[in-house]
């Protein structure tokens, strides 16, 4: 079902211009016409929110753009790679923006402080307690 | 910033050469024996004796994690994660939670041992923790977690040292919980200082709690009326405020953007402000974000032209909502006509959008409709299929009496190329406007007709019923019908709806073109029929009802019409319903006279108007609200002018043609006629099976592809809590059946000896009338039962009488038209001739809006209604106790008590199950024993209770016996219910 959403979001959402407009009332998954998509395009990448009409379109649009900053603070300079190799740390990102599905914070500097608090404590156990690991032994990603 | 820690490299590094393949674009295939390789490791880990410690459990969570978003299924590793919510580290803390809110569903069995985890961590005081406990309660959002934390959560989000990054949560996990479970989340004692985080310092708090708020608002408007003043005062504070005032809430030289859209949304649950300071100062408000939009912007960049319009469109929106500003109005009219221009294509789409909203206000209707040219020019323009549909739906909007020709033109020439997704509401769009503005109905004709040319697949069968309906309701438009549609069928290839339309046209109106030797009967016919071969089954039946017409019509026409009829292909086709209707039109032209067969294949008499139900069509296709209600009573009002209201009665209800109820659902020409010929034969009303005998015609089913609508339509089902209903009434005789939005039945029966009678109250609650209300009873299953309906022809009364082996259940007729807000009474007459057990079904039916209602429930009437109170002594008692022993004559039940079990409701309830209730007869005084005899025609049938009640168990056991097993047995059933 999950795949089966993604799928049919991409697929309305891929097929699109740059320049038409950003909202889209969604497909048949994602449940009636009360709902919509928003979306908006970065390089290669789409974020799509699905939201209720209990929202503003542009304040969500909005929204997409302070969580994508907040992705290139934590990650400085994000790219696909770091959204796909630290799926938790996204997660965990957007769940200091949104939550349960509603919208939680939306100052950016207070939802990069949260998470500058949770580096901090994750730092802190890992060098206390995890000292003895091996060395990450990351060998260079060829994309070819 | 960010370094990577060591740990989550080495988790996810197997998956990341998985990952590569993957984008690598190598084989799914290969992808998948990788995941299954990992799955099988990480299964073994798991399984295997030693216990993992918390950094292995993580690192395999997290990687089941990353296989699932992966889009692979995981259906293990639940347990696992769950066990790291106990950890006291918050990095395996963290990954438990994620997994739990990402992948466990809110009915897991594990939802106990998650709750376990979840309290401990709320109690915890660290606010990290909390925060990841309420985090991972609002993504699930079960009713589990909402019994378990509904009560904390308030107490969390008010108390006075709780961390402002925890009361936000707070906020939104409960509304999260309020969503799905309202009847949890009580907010009374809280509701004053959850109204008050609106003046919290910190803005996030405040964000987070307007959105539970606004929710709380539209549920409970009452008790957060003080959230009014309180909103309008932060919003002035905001709106008046430099762009640096409020720090980090400042987004792009907007002040707290999100906030003012969350706050104007909040005002728009309630109504203006009636203090004359608070509307005051929101006027104020509005007025000054109305003039920053036409100030330069601060800053190039769209972040902030969008953050600036988004409080511009909501506080638009309110504007809309008040409707009481024309000033305002017409501002906010302007301002959108402004962003009809935009480049960018987002401000336009919201502005089309906002604009259907603003049409429908009579202050700024006519503001709205200056702007037609750019709309239109719009739908033609526009490369985005969202925003060609949002200035469809506003052209819709803005139509009136005195552009509906121009927008209907341009809507239809739109629609020659429209995005398939889209046509079918266009259509019913387009339909709607032509009849609502309709001022000459041949432009009317012309433009479904046009309609059907053109997107003839996505016409609806609502939209080709509505033009025959007025068609046939207006006697000045059937000629140009005839006339217009006789000349679309011209066409070489024309759609089939056009054949159904130009059919049943040409049926009934064919003669007044019929002067023309160009459209003489016999070339009215040829054309029909020459279509007749590359059209549905439907269609062609249709076809064939139009050809007997057509014999009544044009005598000269019969013998060729016979021909046809008689051909193999007719009455040897091998569709039942084509060659019934072959058969019996080919007899009914050669035997009935010409008096009979004018009777029957009479002029439709026009349609008894309402709603219409491409209206309501439309309606249901965009859910509620999509339609304003202004709309809703315009149509009502239009419907008034086109009908002439209810006309219905007064034509000869006997043909079998008309006498299939009028409704834009029901087939007008009983296309969809369900029951088979026999299944018809005996309902078909007796009156009209008069008509044949005298002509001399075999009477049976004979035209039954239209026998009357009321029967042939199915009878519903019984309604699922129709044996509740039933239970309800085992221990009394009077009270309301069943009661839904429409209708109310309130039921008051009296019974003796073997025989009862019963009011019906039926209890129309809307404001419309209710129509052809018709009800039957029958009896299912174990009986054979003779229904008359005999149909009067004026009012269509119906009288059933329907003679059971069982029971004997006689009706008397119904009134028809039941009136809004009127009620009306049936009385049924019942005779108990031996003993039973399903109980009569009672079948209703009427019309109401275009709709058909069509109920049934099960009619009280149990067999315990046909007791007989028996005195008796203790002795005489046990005596026949005695007597009854033989096993099947005696039912038990032990079952748990359902209700509370108190000795005077007990008593009472005995009572009103008609038996004598024994007092100082079991030596048991908790006990109860009853006696009485059940009275039926064929015999009595003595009958003997005992029921004991076990209050520490809150069990009863219940003994029934009485000289007839299916009585006992029965008996035992029914009460088993009621204690």
């Amino acid at each position: 079902m999950q795949q089966q959403i993604i799928r049919e979001t991409f697929h309305l959402v891929s097929k699109r211009d740059d320049n038409v407009c950003n909202f889209l009332e969604g497909g048949s998954l994602i449940g009636g016409s009360d709902y919509k998509l928003i979306y908006r395009h970065y390089a290669t990448l789409y974020f799509v929110f699905c939201v209720d009409s209990s929202e503003s379109e542009l304040g969500i649009l909005d929204l997409i753009q302070v969580f994508v900053e907040t992705l290139d603070k934590c990650f400085e300079n994000v790219c696909e790679l770091d959204l796909i190799f630290h799926m938790d740390k996204v997660h965990y990102i957007l769940q200091e923006v949104v939550m349960g599905g509603m919208v939680l914070e939306t100052n950016m500097n207070e939802i990069v402080a949260q998470v500058e608090l949770q580096n901090r404590m994750e730092k802190s156990e890992v060098s206390s307690v995890h000292i003895h690991i091996e060395q990450p032994g990351v060998t260079p990603v060829q994309l070819t | 910033m960010l370094s990577n820690a060591p740990v989550y490299k080495r988790s996810v590094k197997n998956i990341k050469d998985v990952y590569i393949s993957h984008i690598n674009g190598k084989s799914k295939e290969a992808e998948i024996k990788r995941i299954n390789k990992e799955l099988a490791n990480i299964r073994s880990k798991f399984k295997g004796d030693k216990a993992l410690d918390g950094y292995s459990k993580k690192k395999y969570v997290c990687k089941l994690l990353f296989i699932f978003l992966l889009g692979h299924d995981i259906d293990f590793g639940h347990m696992e994660a769950v066990n790291l919510l106990s950890s006291n580290k918050y990095t395996e803390k963290q990954i438990g939670y994620l997994f739990i809110s990402v992948l466990v569903n809110s009915n897991s069995e594990l939802i106990r041992l998650i709750n376990n985890a979840i309290k401990n961590d709320l109690s915890s005081r660290n606010p990290t923790f909390m925060c990841l406990a309420l985090h991972c309660i609002a993504n699930v959002g079960s009713r589990e977690m909402a019994e378990a934390f509904a009560g904390e959560i308030p107490r969390i989000l008010v108390a006075g040292d709780t961390m402002d990054s925890v009361k936000q949560s707070a906020a939104l996990c409960l509304l999260r919980l309020y969503k799905t479970s309202p009847d949890l989340v009580l907010m009374g004692e809280w509701t004053s200082r959850v109204v008050h985080l609106l003046n919290d310092q910190h803005m996030g708090v405040v964000t987070a709690a307007i959105s539970l708020i606004t929710c709380l608002s539209q549920k409970n408007p009452d008790e957060f009326k003080t959230c009014v003043s309180l909103a309008v005062s932060r919003l002035s504070r905001i709106v008046s405020s430099a762009s640096t005032d409020l720090q980090d809430y400042t987004y792009y030289f907007v002040p707290a953007p999100w906030l003012s859209c969350k706050l104007l949304r909040l005002l728009q649950c309630y109504p203006p402000p009636e203090d004359g300071a608070v509307k005051g100062r929101l006027v104020e408000c509005l007025e000054t974000i109305l003039n920053k939009a036409q100030e330069p912007p601060k800053s190039k960049k769209v972040q902030h032209s969008n953050a600036k319009n988004a409080i511009l469109f909501e506080a638009i929106s309110l504007i809309i909502h008040y409707d009481s500003e024309p000033n305002l109005l017409v501002r906010a009219c302007n301002q959108l006509g402004q962003f009809l221009q935009h480049r960018e294509t987002n401000l336009r789409y919201l502005a089309l959008e906002s604009m259907c909203t603003l049409a429908s206000s009579e202050f700024s209707h006519e503001a709205v409709k200056t702007h037609i040219e750019t709309v239109i020019n719009a739908l033609k323009t526009e490369r985005d299929v969202s925003v060609r549909q949002r200035a469809a739906d506003l052209l819709y909007a803005m139509c009136d009496r005195s552009n509906a020709k121009q927008i209907v033109a341009e809507m239809l020439s739109y629609l020659e190329t429209a995005d398939y997704s889209i046509r079918e509401e266009m259509v019913l769009k387009v339909a709607i406007l032509a009849e609502k503005y309709a001022v000459d109905y041949s432009w009317y004709v012309d433009t479904i007709l046009n309609l059907i040319r053109i997107a003839g697949d996505y016409v609806s069968e609502e939209v080709w019923y509505r033009v025959i309906q007025i068609v046939i309701n207006r006697d000045d438009v059937q000629g140009y019908a005839a006339k217009t549609v006789f000349e679309a069928l011209q066409a070489p290839a024309c759609h089939e709806n056009m054949v159904k339309v130009g059919g049943y046209i040409l049926g009934e109106f064919g003669n007044l073109i019929a002067g023309d030797p160009r459209s003489s009967p016999l070339v009215q016919f040829n054309l029909l029929h020459s279509k007749f071969h590359l059209c549905s089954v439907p269609t062609r039946a249709l076809l064939l009802s139009a050809y007997i017409k057509f014999i009544n019509l044009f005598p000269e026409t019969k013998s060729t019409i016979q021909e046809v009829l008689r051909s193999d292909s007719q009455i040897r086709n091998s569709d039942v319903e084509l060659q019934q209707r072959a058969v019996e039109y080919l007899k009914l032209s050669s035997i009935a006279s010409t008096d009979v067969l004018a009777t029957v294949l009479e002029e439709m008499p026009p349609f008894p108007e309402r709603e219409s139900s491409i209206l309501a069509k439309l309606k249901k296709k965009k859910g509620p609200g999509a339609v304003s209600v202004n709309e809703l009573e315009e149509g009502k009002r239009e419907g008034e002018l086109n009908g002439g209201g209810e006309r219905g009665g007064d034509n000869s209800g006997i043909a079998a043609s008309n006498a299939s109820t009028p409704s834009p659902s029901a087939d007008l020409l009983g296309l969809r006629t369900g029951p088979p010929v026999t299944a018809a034969a005996p309902s078909a009303g007796s009156l009209l099976v008069d008509v044949f005998s005298e002509a001399g015609v075999n009477d049976d089913g004979f035209l039954s592809s239209a026998p009357p609508s009321v029967v042939s339509e199915d009878t519903a089902p019984p309604l699922p809590e129709s044996n509740e209903l039933l239970n309800k009434f085992v221990c009394k005789n009077n009270g309301v059946l069943f009661e839904n939005q429409l209708l109310q039945i309130g039921i008051k029966s009296e019974y003796r000896q073997n025989l009862g009678r019963m009011y019906l109250f039926y209890g129309n609650k809307t404001s419309v009338q209710f129509v052809t209300f018709t009800t039957t009873v029958t009896c299912p299953g174990e009986l054979q039962s003779h229904i008359l309906h005999i149909y009067t022809c004026k009012h269509m009364f119906i009288l059933a009488y329907t003679c059971y082996d069982k029971l004997n259940v006689q009706t008397k007729p119904v009134e028809p038209l039941i009136e809004g807000g009127a009620q009306v009474q049936q009385v049924i007459n019942i005779e108990c001739l031996s003993d039973f057990c399903e109980a009569p079904l009672l079948n209703i039916k009427f019309r109401y809006g275009g709709a058909l209602q069509n109920l049934t429930l099960k009619l009280p009437v149990t067999i315990n209604k046909f007791f007989q109170p028996t005195e008796m002594a203790s002795h005489d008692f046990f005596q026949r106790w005695k007597q009854l022993s033989q096993p099947q004559q005696e039912a038990q039940k032990i079952f748990k008590a359902n209700h509370a079990m108190d000795t005077e409701v007990l008593k009472a309830k005995l009572l009103g199950l008609g038996m004598a209730l024994l007092e100082n007869v079991d030596p048991n005084p908790e006990n109860f024993v009853c006696a009485g005899v059940i009275q039926t025609k064929a015999q009595q049938v003595g009958s003997l209770l005992r029921l004991e009640p076990n209050a520490q168990a809150q069990m009863y056991r219940l003994t029934l016996r009485s000289s007839k097993d299916t009585v006992s047995k029965r008996l035992c059933e029914l009460l088993a219910e009621q204690f």
